[in-house]
């Protein structure tokens, strides 16, 4: 039982937190990447959040942090356009887009940077309330 | 009159304790905010500190066999709860970030005046030794 346990806490939080931003960008990245299958085709991907919990205590130290227990695809359909022009284009002169919506990924990732920034924030408080009490009787 | 360490700090040694303790709840609290189905917890301070005060605390169940259902671990003879949500969302996670912000912020507060309260006492012994 220690302040030195929130830095572990908040720094889970801030990895999960980078890997949500990773996965946005990547997506933002490739919100136009056409391809000439639906197989082939980039699905927008989002990171599963977990609380890291201790089975083996409660109360305490049951909740450690958080975790990414893995990345989903989305399953919403891809956008298929016409555009015969396109080197990738289908024999029908179809490609397939990917399903990522921009401003869903533009939302996410104000949350995303804002948990980020609400952490740093909690590690700063721990920080400080730490070298008081390291300075402590002096 | 005898002196120790235990009535020069007086209270102010557990409220530090608690209040460290409570950073790390309300710590964990924010690190998932974000994770679906994630319950925010909390203790109650008011009850601890009158505990603290009074001296007399329910004690936890004796577990006799360990294959026994194991009572919640002893922090602080109080136990951890669930907060209620003003406005559940519908992933079931219970965190409001800016309800737990506000109260991880009046902790740290309240742990620094416990430090600083602690930190005059100190003094005011130091000076007593010194004969100032």
């Amino acid at each position: 039982m220690s302040l030195f346990n929130l830095f572990d806490t908040a720094g889970s939080a801030l990895h999960a937190q980078t890997i949500r931003l990773n996965t946005i960008s990547s997506n933002l990245a490739n919100a136009n990447s056409a391809s000439s299958s639906t197989g082939k085709t980039y699905r927008a991907r989002e990171p599963v959040f977990a609380a890291i919990v201790d089975n083996f205590s409660t109360g305490e130290d049951a909740v450690k942090g958080v975790r990414v227990v893995g990345i989903v695809e989305s399953q919403k359909p891809l956008r298929r356009e016409y555009q015969p022009g396109n080197p990738l284009a289908n024999k029908d002169g179809y490609v397939f887009m990917p399903n990522v919506n921009v401003v869903e990924e533009m939302a996410n990732m104000i949350s995303a940077s804002r948990s980020y920034q609400t952490n740093v924030e909690v590690m700063n408080s721990a920080k400080q309330m730490l070298m008081r009490t390291l300075s402590m009787g002096q | 009159m005898p002196m120790n360490f235990d009535s020069i700090l007086g209270i102010n040694e557990k409220a530090l304790n608690m209040e460290a303790y409570r950073a790390r709840i309300l710590g964990a609290n924010l690190a998932n905010s974000d994770t679906p189905g994630y319950k925010a917890r909390d203790i109650d301070f008011k009850a601890v500190l009158s505990e603290a005060k009074t001296g007399n605390r329910i004690e936890p169940l004796t577990v006799t066999n360990k294959m026994h259902i194991q009572p919640e671990a002893d922090t602080f003879g109080t136990e951890l709860m669930y907060r209620r949500p003003l406005q559940p969302s519908l992933d079931g996670n219970t965190v409001e970030t800016q309800v737990e912000m506000a109260e991880f912020t009046e902790n740290a507060l309240h742990y620094l005046t416990s430090l600083r309260i602690i930190n005059g006492r100190f003094n005011k012994i130091l000076s007593a030794i010194r004969g100032e």
